[in-house]
């Protein structure tokens, strides 16, 4: 038996993958290092100049007390977001998992929301409460509760999670929905026929078997709240009051696109890639051993 | 042999179709961010211009709010297909001047063009934002607002209040008053918070914001307005956001309907809320100049203006760049600019149109559309007063409303705040001018 000779052109492979390498390496691989080049650049916002600096942008950036203020900003706003939004999910996909006849038409509803831009949901919640224009806002404050927003970091923080789970929810929701209906009938039936009730069905054996989603749910969840939630914040908020809904890819949007200093916006999506390329590492490396494929 | 002379034929004539046209007219890009009325007014004024010639045809963009429209520019330029005019709100002015190449300067312009162009025409107090310390006209102004006080005269009947304020220390005696009245959640407010308590409240009081007389005579200028005046006044402001007596309504202007809805009786906003306000507002309304602490020497000395002017791109064709000074010799005629002012709110840009609008009696009818006016020709402006340009301004309005609104939710004092406001806007100024050198 011989196992080298199913190719026996040593070429053709290689040139088969020259399309895919060559769209990852221009799509992906090539902004990515321009950003890295940026971030030793000094530009002014036009690029008429530049000069070479080296590492100062990311000196003058960990210098900043306000960027360890976003990275704080950072951890709570995504671990409330990528928690909520998946534990959500997985309760909506359960109840839409169930033989009921109205399943379809919650399915559908629930698949809705992820057909919204970031930025219009962003403004959809602030409509409702926005200390002023807020159609939910002002009953709230009628009954007396001092809800602002504007001035109270915790308020704004609650909406800007709000709108970012509500983004996210749907998209959670199909896949736990696909990975639920994967599930065999007939493993949950036995474990009936032996008594386990449903909560324990759910545990020991939708759960355990739900892993791969759920695992795969997480780093994608992480990947949004880091890098697509910008528009949510941008439109609730503008990162207020006083940069408690800054997170780091907001300063990164606001440093660049409203300050003009690309060198630092460069500076810190290098940050944030090198974070988030680590945390996938990890998720990778230490949560995928309890995934039981 | 038929065939190809066919073809060539056929190419030569096409060609020529699809030249011709462009021989005619040339076509002159115009970016701007109006919306509502203002954008049919934009419309409209180019529509006019077009009809009134065959060989220009202006053509009108909407590309989104004041920032989006300076980043599409400033990206647009990055590629090489930047418009001919764009509309640049007036925190931008800085960051367009500095970028030398990738502007035309008004002044070279008209000059080059050879149209007639006096700067002395135009209100002293519009063009000296948009001019060099020689007075040179980098920009073209268009729509230009100050900051006005709105007043609820409703509300303030019921709460049998004689005048309208004009001091600070009124103000909040008033809006003490107006809460008892039954405004109780918010006395009085404004928008644009930093415009309204660091901007105008510097120039209004005649105190430096920074230093080379705010940025205009140069880009290696220093913030300096955590000075004992501003201190008391944020620290007032602190204190009455407490009980709700001064209520703060964001960065921008979202919360401009407090005003009309009724919620906030007092309101400091720009003279450009007009036409929303007669619009919605259910109750007698009029607008005030801003108020100042009469215990400050000379105050009131005059406000700086707002709005936004038209900046003309660099590397454009001779003839597209006759076209765009033909166009704005069209956009200053005494009437056209009268007629503009009336409708839009916006402040008249040329002296012979405020004169014509003040002798055709229009200023006893609409008061309200003289305040600002008379609030940025209060005095002679001094080197406090004249406006002011500084680097980044967008993002720096941003931190200092962060360390604002740090303030008023009581996580600093108002001397910390505003410390810290200045030290992080200097860092902003040092790095913007290295990159603008």
């Amino acid at each position: 038996m011989e196992k080298t000779a199913v190719f026996k052109n040593k070429l053709l492979p290689y040139l088969l993958l020259v399309p895919q390498l060559a769209i990852t390496f221009v799509f992906f691989y090539w902004p990515a290092l321009q950003a890295v080049w940026q971030s030793f650049l000094r530009e002014d916002a036009f690029g008429l100049s530049s000069d070479f600096i080296g590492l100062e942008n990311y000196q003058a950036l960990f210098a900043q007390p306000e960027y360890y203020k976003a990275m704080g900003v950072t951890v709570v706003f995504s671990s409330l977001v990528a928690a909520l939004s998946l534990t959500i999910a997985l309760l909506f996909a359960t109840q839409a998992d169930k033989n009921l006849k109205a399943a379809p038409v919650f399915k559908m509803l629930m698949i809705w929301p992820y057909a919204v831009a970031p930025a219009v949901a962003g403004v959809l919640w602030l409509f409702m409460f926005h200390p002023t224009l807020g159609t939910l806002a002002r009953p709230l404050r009628l009954l007396g509760f001092d809800w602002n927003p504007l001035l109270n970091g915790n308020h704004a923080m609650t909406l800007v999670v709000m709108a970012a789970v509500w983004k996210q929810i749907s998209y959670n929701f199909l896949f736990f929905l696909a990975g639920l209906q994967s599930i065999p009938r007939s493993v949950l039936e036995a474990g009936a026929i032996d008594g386990a009730g449903p909560l324990r069905r759910f545990w020991t054996i939708t759960f355990p078997l739900l892993s791969p989603t759920t695992f795969f749910l997480l780093v994608v969840n992480v990947v949004y709240v880091f890098f697509d939630t910008f528009g949510i914040i941008d439109a609730v908020t503008g990162g207020g009051p006083a940069g408690t809904t800054t997170t780091m890819v907001y300063k990164v949007y606001a440093d660049g696109r409203l300050g003009g200093d690309l060198g630092s916006s460069a500076a810190q999506s290098v940050v944030l890639m090198v974070i988030v390329i680590a945390l996938t590492a990890i998720q990778f490396r230490y949560v995928e051993r309890k995934v039981q494929y | 042999m038929i065939r190809r002379h066919l073809n060539l034929a056929a190419l030569l004539a096409s060609s020529l179709v699809l030249a011709s046209p462009a021989y005619a007219v040339t076509e002159i890009q115009w970016w701007h961010a109006m919306t509502g009325g203002n954008n049919d007014i934009v419309n409209k004024l180019a529509e006019d211009f077009n009809a009134s010639q065959s060989d220009y045809k202006v053509i009108p963009t909407f590309k989104g709010s004041y920032p989006d429209t300076m980043n599409a520019g400033i990206a647009a330029f990055r590629a090489g297909t930047a418009p001919h005019i764009m509309q640049v709100f007036e925190v931008g002015t800085a960051t367009m001047m500095s970028a030398k190449g990738a502007i035309k300067p008004v002044y070279q312009l008209m000059k080059d063009a050879g149209e007639p162009f006096d700067p002395n025409n135009y209100l002293p107090a519009i063009t000296g934002y948009y001019s060099t310390s020689k007075g040179e006209m980098l920009s073209f102004p268009f729509n230009s607002s100050s900051m006005v006080m709105w007043i609820n005269l409703d509300a303030l009947k019921k709460a049998d209040i004689a005048e309208i304020p004009k001091t600070w220390p009124e103000v909040f005696e008033d809006a003490k008053k107006l809460k008892a009245a039954g405004y109780t959640t918010c006395g009085f407010s404004n928008a644009w918070a930093t415009w309204a308590h660091i901007e105008q409240f510097s120039a209004w009081h005649n105190v430096p914001i920074g230093t080379k007389a705010n940025g205009l005579d140069g880009f290696d200028t220093e913030l300096k307005f955590n000075t004992p005046l501003e201190v008391k006044h944020l620290q007032t402001l602190i204190d009455l956001q407490k009980d709700k007596t001064y209520d703060y309504s964001g960065r921008a202007n979202a919360s401009e309907s407090r005003f009309s809805s009724g919620e906030c009786p007092i309101f400091l906003t720009s003279s450009g809320y007009y036409a929303s306000v007669k619009g919605t507002a259910k109750f007698n309304f009029t607008s005030a100049p801003m108020p100042y602490y009469p215990d400050v020497a000379g105050a009131p000395q005059n406000s700086i203006i707002g709005g936004a002017s038209l900046w003309v791109m660099g590397g454009k064709k001779p003839e597209e760049y006759k076209g765009v000074a033909k166009f704005f010799t069209f956009l200053s005629d005494t009437n056209r600019q009268a007629k503009l002012h009336q409708e839009s709110g916006y402040l008249p840009i040329t002296k012979a149109a405020y004169e014509k609008t003040k002798a055709d009696g229009f200023y006893e009818k609409n008061p309200i559309l003289q305040t600002p006016l008379k609030e940025l020709t209060n005095k002679e402006p001094t080197e406090n007063s004249r406006g002011l340009r500084f680097g980044n301004m967008v993002q720096m309005r941003d931190i200092w409303a962060e360390e604002m609104e740090a303030a008023l939710a009581g996580q600093k004092t108002a001397q910390a705040a505003l410390d810290a406001a200045v030290t992080r806007g200097n860092a902003m100024l040092r790095t913007f001018e290295k990159s603008a050198k």
